[in-house]
């Protein structure tokens, strides 16, 4: 047994690493690390010179721009990038509907789609939930009827992250509503937003943040040659892209620099004259975090080296899923306790000169964290899978 | 032995969650909020309509005598509506120093006051670095012409920009940390010198940081014994520890009965989700906590009220923090996850709850600071 990368896995980071020191604009990493909300341009500039860099897509297919590397070289790479403190990769294009298209698009979808997503010339949105259909996707209710070249699309998409900043989302829509078993009648559609009949709402989440939204779609037109796969496939493809979540789904390059940063803070706070990190009531929690993540990561490395066979990952996912938002979870906590009474200020109503955004930040980053364990499967679906793929439950 | 309230008691309680459902609900609540001033003049009048600004003041200021036990019911009625009024800033703090320790004159100039809704006040204590620390004041007050000069800096003064007078801690001698030297003055939120930095809080109160440059004062100013304050601030925090308790079994109760009523709703996979045993057993365990969290509410009230020992009322109070605060990450916790997304939506009267609930959690210490002055008071013999 070697718990250690290889000489070449290890030379792969450092170039990696080196890469990242040399390009990752300083002032992104600042944004990210100031927990300030970062703007589409943010998040598009960083996708750009990636993308320039030939990394925006390593999973892809090389014909398409991806880079060939292993599971362990794509893990590395996407855990350097959290712990240099770069902006999120949005997903929904690159890594989800990007995949539907290569496994399941026509040839011109390819050459239509693909290109752009790669470059960042359209940023992409996921119209999965809706309001009666959140962990029981197979019930959503959106309505699409062929109208001779188009479909007419009816119905309201709910939790649309980044909607606000998107130029399409890929739906999951209703084009069968007679079918007995609900999975089936459901397709795969891709939606123009600029399309008329869209209306996109805010959706103020409790930190006072605009990342989610409501989609309402009224007898929106989308050309039939926007279908992807088969008409009534779509739970097939929805199950596919489930299945094709990201190994880094633990985000424990992240969670390590915010752990860091953790330690940093917490030795510049006072608890009876002294650092706060010496006190052992504390250090005790930050120190469990850390074991925690330690384990995590191992265990995201021993589920890395099981793959390098090639075989799909199964309920592996949900568990780097669970354990990983529980530790994200766990850090923006004891980052707000770290600040003891200090936390409470939220917003300057006076003028926010001599205001400490960056302290003032620390509750509601904890409060938006919440999320973690609620989206992308909610932590009780993760364990119903496990329970149901791993242990015949 | 006897839990319930009595019958004056019980009447109040009635009455004041009738007020809230008529007057303070979720709409009235965000409104309000959202003003420029950050509180409500009608609803701060029916306050003192009700006498609930009296409760807790004798009679020879117009007050009814009565004590924490008589404010759990108007403290839990609070925290259900999530009320943003200061309430606790001035009833359950600033004033008690008054009550507690005033000068007769000073009693009778502010005590009426409050309890007629007409004074609102707050307490300036915290400062950067003391985290909960009540001896770590470094605030200077130095003798200055017959009276008093203040300087110094405040941090998250609950109630500051909407109080009329603060009631501000401060050295007359020693440092910051040392249990002797530490004084109190009553100062005019509009005097000169006296800086505000306000703010909303994360859960929608508002508060200052408080800059005092050379702040005069006359000597009628002082509250209680020149130096010898730190026994009354420790008493008084203590006090409102009890009411803050108190508070967050209202809005535990909320989130138990939204969360409860959501279970029971929300429905997918063609059931209500409360089918599901994985959430029951969560819901149970919510509601044990709630009872968990009442009855130290209980204890600390009653002990601040009655205790003549008062390493025995700390005890009490720290040991009711702890199970409170623990409670409150608890079921703001699992409130928000059962909801799903809609916890974390603005639009939701939970998601308010878990702000209030986060911050009742490290309010007057959090679990941490009240685990490590429990300790270190020793258990009376049964």
């Amino acid at each position: 047994m070697d718990l250690s990368y290889s000489a070449e896995e290890l030379a792969f980071r450092d170039e990696v690493r080196g890469w990242l020191a040399a390009n990752l604009p300083a002032e992104l990493t600042k944004k990210v690390s100031d927990y300030e909300e970062l703007s589409r341009d943010d998040l598009l500039s960083w996708h750009k010179i990636l993308a320039r860099k030939g990394w925006v897509a390593p999973s892809w297919p090389r014909e398409w721009g991806g880079t060939s590397w292993n599971v362990v070289q794509r893990y590395i790479f996407e855990e350097e990038c959290g712990y240099a403190g770069a902006p999120p990769l949005v997903p929904f294009g690159l890594a989800m509907c990007a995949p539907v298209l290569l496994k399941f698009g026509s040839e011109a979808q390819k050459k239509r789609f693909l290109p752009r997503i790669y470059n960042g010339d359209d940023f992409w949105c996921q119209g999965y939930s809706e309001p009666g259909s959140g962990s029981d996707l197979a019930s959503l209710k959106t309505r699409a009827v062929r109208q001779g070249e188009h479909y007419l699309v009816n119905g309201q998409k709910i939790w649309t992250t980044l909607g606000h900043f998107a130029d399409w989302i890929f739906c999951l829509v209703r084009t069968d509503a007679s079918v007995a078993k609900r999975q089936e009648g459901i397709s795969f559609l891709l939606i123009d937003m600029k399309t008329p009949g869209i209306t996109v709402r805010p959706l103020i989440l409790m930190d006072g943040g605009h990342e989610v939204n409501e989609v309402f779609f009224e007898d929106v037109k989308v050309p039939l040659e926007n279908l992807v796969a088969e008409e009534g496939k779509g739970w097939t493809v929805a199950k596919y892209l489930l299945g094709h979540e990201r190994m880094n789904t633990g985000r424990i390059g992240a969670s390590k620099r915010e752990l860091a940063k953790l330690k940093e803070f917490a030795a510049a706070q006072t608890k009876d004259g002294r650092p706060l990190i010496e006190d052992a009531r504390f250090r005790d929690k930050v120190t469990r975090v850390e074991v925690e993540l330690m384990a995590l990561e191992i265990t995201n490395l021993r589920f890395l080296d099981q793959l390098r066979g090639g075989r799909a990952p199964g309920a592996e996912v949900s568990m780097l899923k669970i354990k990983g938002t529980e530790i994200q979870q766990a850090l923006t906590e004891l980052m707000m306790q770290a600040v003891g009474p200090l936390a409470q200020p939220f917003a300057p109503t006076g003028g926010a000169e001599g205001f400490d955004g960056f302290t003032a930040a620390l509750a509601p980053r904890y409060c938006n964290f919440r999320k973690t364990t609620i989206y992308a499967g909610s932590n009780e679906i993760q364990r119903n899978i496990i329970a149901k793929m791993s242990l015949g439950l | 032995m006897n839990f319930d309230y009595n019958e004056e008691q019980q009447l109040l309680a009635d009455s004041v969650r009738r007020f809230m459902q008529k007057d303070y609900d979720f709409e009235a609540r965000r409104k309000i909020v959202a003003s420029a001033e950050g509180w409500s003049p009608p609803a701060w009048a029916t306050l003192a309509e009700m006498g609930l600004l009296g409760l807790p003041f004798s009679p020879d200021y117009d007050g009814f005598g009565g004590g924490a036990v008589d404010m759990m019911s108007v403290m839990e009625a609070i925290g259900e509506a999530l009320v943003v009024e200061p309430y606790l800033p001035t009833v359950g703090l600033a004033a008690q120093f008054i009550a507690r320790a005033g000068s007769e004159a000073q009693k009778k100039a502010i005590l009426p006051k409050v309890v007629a809704g007409e004074l609102k006040m707050a307490f300036a204590q915290t400062e950067k670095g003391a985290r909960y620390d009540l001896a770590h004041v470094a605030t200077a007050a130095k003798k200055a012409g017959g009276g008093w000069q203040l300087d110094g800096t405040k941090c998250v003064v609950l109630g500051a920009p909407i109080a009329d007078q603060l009631v501000v801690s401060a050295r007359t001698s020693g440092k910051a940390g040392e249990a002797q030297g530490i004084s109190l003055f009553l100062v005019e939120r509009k005097a000169a010198g006296v800086t505000l930095r306000p703010y909303r809080t994360l859960d929608g109160l508002r508060a200052a940081d408080l800059m005092l440059k050379g702040v005069e004062l006359g000597a009628d100013a002082l509250i209680g014994p020149e130096g010898g304050a730190l026994a009354l601030i420790e008493q008084v925090t203590d006090f409102a520890t009890a009411l803050v308790c108190a508070e967050a079994v209202g809005a535990i109760k909320h989130a138990n009965d939204a969360t409860l009523e959501f279970l029971k709703t929300r429905k997918q996979f063609g059931v209500p989700i409360g089918t599901f045993q994985a959430l029951q057993h969560r819901m149970v365990d919510m509601v044990i906590s709630l009872e968990q969290a009442r009855s130290m509410a209980c204890l600390a009230c009653s002990k601040v009220d009655n205790e003549k020992d008062s390493g025995e009322r700390r005890r009490a109070v720290s040991a009711a923090k702890i199970r409170v605060s623990d409670a409150c990450r608890h079921v703001s916790q699992e409130a928000v996850q059962l909801h799903g997304g809609m916890g974390m939506s603005e639009e939701l009267k939970v998601s308010h709850s878990f702000r209030r609930l986060t911050m009742i959690a490290l309010q007057f210490g959090d679990a941490d600071h009240h685990l490590g002055r429990f300790a270190a008071i020793p258990a009376r013999a049964a």
